[in-house]
């Protein structure tokens, strides 16, 4: 008896990380999710080691090297202000990410508090939905500039108008997941047996809530970025000459005729991230929430 | 159906209120004096003065919320800083302007996503929907203020063909309107062709695993009756839903594009004001905005209903 339990725990231990962890088998059989984390990854390794990767200061100015093609001694060429692309890219990666970063770790404390209280407790439910219906209400674009202009330009303002603007959805995703939970028998029997509301939902509730959330904040990232250039393309994004994506295609719009390349360049990098991101969250959604599933069938 | 109708606009009565508490709270957000930031640093005292009170930045926070109120039961949003003129005024003599591109941008994503869906799902796996969805993901990732500069490029500085901005009313020549609202439409439209061609893909999928497809095939119709009487009908329930998201989408992000082809519609007058600080205009514009997509968004759950009658049913019980 003892040698058919040994060897059913040698068996078990034998079995592969794969085979322990389906889900991380079906994403790394997702050519979409593949494509998504190598292209993401790349960006990220960019962002965390950009002074590694270029020594350059991305604003050191040389009038001299002014308007210079990509290639040769500038790879991406030079702005109207002879700075690096390539060391203001590399460098505007890092700012990218950082504030989608924050977008999403506010989403995801804020998002899951807000969406958790209203789907738990009903007698909070109609007063917080109401309030994210009047914020969904604004189109995402208007609301944030609306915040960025009453608080005025900057990398932080960006992050808290974009956090506000999809907070309510995030939180939207959340309540959805925890009225369908809460109804669970798992949930009545952890109440049953006496359990407080905080220990259900944080031990039961929320973790059955993972899989739309993980979705959500992938794509929340995705608009953060793109929303933060789109800030910053229109002044009220970090203040030039902080080299951010969005800055840089506002300040190469000017030389469009003779210049392309300025502007080309820096929209490339943060069209490659979006699509990375689309990528990720695609991939994500069709295995840890087949049911919204619609990139492939 | 009357029933449904005044049962929505009742509910909506608490976000518009809610609407309206937030946008006149936006502005009150403003670290330090507005006044300051609105005169700038060479203004004198005295000036500043007569800056706050013409906004009523001199008086408590009630009264002016009391008469922010008040102005707007009588149809003013006060008045626009720079333009001099009344904010609803403003606004309203540009909405035709922004409305024309989107509903041209809303015509093209309506043509070429749905197009695409329907094409993808009847080759599934095949190249045809490997092209729409590559497609599609591309038009999803593209940034729209990137690609109407990418597209001045290609269609204004080396082919010649469209001019680089500007507006022609369509009442003055339609020949100028579609010169100028082309390259904004595109870069407008080419998200959403994207969200709906993907969307129409799996609606789509899921429609012809109906038995009611399989029937209509057994009795021996013709594939361009199921496709088009049985199937597509059965698409365009969700879809309408999608349609009012896009449309709102699109005056939303006329905003940016707007400003990126000089286009002088409602958004690039937020665009300016918020990047001058008219907040008048910033307040009215934020409000107006928000109230008309919500009405809209009233007219697509009316017009779901009335497609699909579970929705009335489920509503009223």
């Amino acid at each position: 008896m003892t040698t058919a339990v040994d060897a059913a725990a040698v068996a078990v231990r034998k079995r592969t990380f794969l085979q322990r962890y389906p889900v991380v088998r079906r994403l790394i059989r997702h050519k979409a999710f593949v494509v998504g984390a190598a292209l993401f990854a790349i960006i990220v390794f960019v962002a965390v080691f950009a002074d590694w990767i270029t020594t350059a200061d991305p604003n050191r100015m040389a009038i001299r090297f002014r308007f210079r093609p990509p290639g040769g001694e500038f790879l991406f060429g030079t702005d109207n202000l002879g700075r690096s692309i390539y060391a203001r890219i590399v460098h505007g990666a890092r700012l990218s990410l950082a504030i989608g970063l924050a977008v999403v770790v506010m989403n995801a404390v804020f998002g899951v508090a807000l969406g958790a209280a209203s789907g738990y407790f009903r007698r909070l439910d109609n007063v917080l939905m109401r309030v994210t219906d009047a914020l969904m209400a604004f189109p995402p674009i208007l609301l944030a500039l609306g915040i960025a202009a009453a608080l005025g330009p900057s990398s932080m303002t960006a992050a808290i108008a974009l956090a506000a603007v999809y907070i309510p959805r995030t939180a939207r995703i959340v309540r959805a997941s925890v009225l369908v939970v809460r109804e669970m028998e798992f949930v009545q029997a952890a109440l049953a047996m006496g359990a407080s509301n905080w220990r259900i939902l944080r031990k039961h509730v929320l973790p059955n809530c993972m899989a739309p959330l993980i979705v959500q904040l992938t794509f929340v990232f995705a608009f953060a970025v793109v929303t933060e250039a789109t800030l910053s393309f229109l002044g009220l994004g970090s203040p030039p000459p902080t080299p951010t994506w969005g800055n840089m295609i506002a300040e190469g719009r000017q030389y469009i005729r003779d210049a392309a390349w300025i502007t080309l360049i820096p929209g490339l990098a943060l069209a490659t991230t979006v699509l990375s991101l689309n990528l990720l969250g695609d991939g994500l959604r069709d295995v840890l929430d087949p049911r919204l599933k619609i990139s492939q069938d | 159906m009357g029933r449904y109708i005044v049962a929505r606009l009742i509910q909506s009565i608490p976000v518009l209120i809610l609407v309206s508490v937030i946008s006149f709270g936006i502005m009150k957000l403003v670290p330090g004096d507005p006044a300051t930031l609105i005169g700038g640093p060479s203004a004198t005292p005295a000036e500043l003065d007569v800056i706050r009170q013409n906004l009523g930045l001199d008086q408590p926070f009630h009264v002016q919320m009391w008469k922010f109120y008040a102005g707007l039961a009588q149809g003013d949003l006060g008045t626009s800083l720079l333009l001099g003129k009344p904010v609803l005024e403003a606004t309203i003599e540009r909405i035709p302007v922004s409305l024309s591109i989107a509903l041209y941008s809303m015509v093209l994503t309506l043509l070429i996503g749905l197009a695409c869906g329907v094409v993808a799902a009847l080759n599934r796996n095949g190249w045809a929907d490997q092209g729409a969805m590559i497609f599609a993901l591309i038009g999803v990732s593209l940034p729209n203020f990137w690609l109407g500069l990418m597209l001045i490029i290609l269609f204004s500085v080396h082919l010649g063909w469209l001019p680089t901005g500007g507006y022609v009313p369509w009442q003055e020549s339609f020949y100028g309107w579609l010169r100028t609202s082309t390259m904004p439409a595109v870069s407008l439209a080419l998200l959403q062709i994207g969200l709906l061609a993907r969307i129409t893909r799996s609606t789509m999928l899921e429609v012809l695993r109906q038995d009611y497809i399989r029937t209509a095939r057994a009795k021996g119709l013709p594939e361009f009756v199921v496709i088009g009487k049985h199937a597509f009908k059965n698409v365009m329930i969700p879809v309408i839903t999608v349609i009012g998201i896009i449309f709102s989408v699109l005056l939303s992000g006329s905003l940016v594009i707007e400003s990126v082809f000089s286009v002088p519609g409602v958004g690039s007058l937020l665009g300016s004001a918020v990047l001058r600080r008219d907040y008048p205009m910033i307040q009215g514009g934020l409000l107006l905005v928000a109230w008309s997509l919500l009405l809209l968004n009233i007219l697509v759950d009316v017009l779901y209903a009335y497609f699909d009658p579970r929705v009335r049913y489920d509503h009223g019980r």
